[in-house]
């Protein structure tokens, strides 16, 4: 281990905008990404049968 | 095994709903251990600091981002050559997902050049033909969502994934066939032999984590895309649970 303290970690000697920042977008567009299928699957699941004659897109 | 039982959207969905548990579970324990590796097993680095640290995310992101175009193109080259609807329904679902990969790496991409080359972005041969993937992804998608027949969207968007399959070779090679900004292969890491081992072990283990999320998310989406597509036929509105 190579952090004495957190703040030591949070600022990743000095480059902490740049690490932080690129994992923050990426973990929250991941997140995203599994948020939006699982809402997705459900409301499908949940029309699935109904109104056969309308073209849902 | 019968390859061919689960060649139908029938018999995949099911199949489908028991497998993205397991690949999940799997990309979220790696993804652990991976990011355990890389913020604390893993040193500091001797030339770029803690900057480096980018890594653990940007190759496999930028790794995943080209292999999941390679299997897109496969399955949509499958589906425009044997007429398989399911072919076509996963190449579409894995778009999306190559989609996000492409753009975390060039995001990523940029968070690490700022505090290395001290730019966000260069006209580099490796950063804009990644630049250009990216396109072909949106493209890809645009495509599909503008043919209202979903077959001839199958078979427009197969042309366009396997006509765009040429970039990533280059992507690939362009670090050798180019003076680029952007350095060589990562996975020859020329420095202190202990450093180099835990640096790479973390970066194989997400690699192996984005690989496995990769998967779990396109089989969600293709999940998806079944329902979307079959849901007039008998099996879809007969179905019970899940």
């Amino acid at each position: 281990m190579q952090w004495s303290s957190a703040a030591e970690f949070f600022a990743m000697g000095g480059y902490g905008l740049y690490v932080w920042g690129a994992y923050a977008i990426s973990a929250v567009l991941i997140a995203a990404e599994v948020v939006a299928l699982i809402r997705r699957g459900r409301t499908l699941r949940a029309q699935r049968g109904r109104n056969p004659h309308v073209q849902s897109d | 095994m019968n390859w061919f039982k689960y060649s139908s959207p029938q018999t995949f969905y099911p199949l489908a709903g028991k497998m993205v548990p397991w690949f999940m579970g799997v990309a979220v324990c790696l993804g652990l251990i991976g990011l355990y590796i890389a913020f604390f097993a893993a040193p500091t680095d001797f030339q770029q600091g803690d900057a480096y640290r980018i890594i653990f995310i940007h190759v496999p992101a930028a790794w995943m981002s080209m292999f999941i175009y390679m299997v897109m193109a496969f399955w949509a080259g499958i589906g425009l050559a044997f007429n398989t609807r399911l072919s076509s329904m996963m190449a579409h679902a894995l778009a999306p997902t190559g989609a996000l990969m492409t753009f975390i790496a060039l995001w990523t991409g940029a968070f690490w050049g700022r505090p290395t080359w001290g730019a966000w972005w260069v006209w580099d041969a490796r950063l804009t033909s990644e630049l250009i993937l990216l396109f072909l992804y949106l493209g890809y998608l645009s495509l599909v969502a503008a043919i209202d027949d979903p077959r001839r969207a199958d078979k427009a968007s197969a042309v366009l994934a396997l006509v765009g399959a040429i970039n990533v070779p280059i992507i690939y090679f362009s670090v050798k066939w180019w003076n680029t900004l952007h350095q060589g292969s990562s996975i020859s890491m020329t420095r202190a032999p202990s450093m180099a081992s835990i640096m790479l072990a973390g970066m194989l283990v997400m690699v192996f984590a984005f690989w496995a999320y990769s998967i779990a998310a396109a089989l969600m989406r293709v999940r998806c895309e079944i329902l979307d597509r079959e849901h007039n036929a008998a099996w879809v509105r007969q179905m019970e649970g899940i």
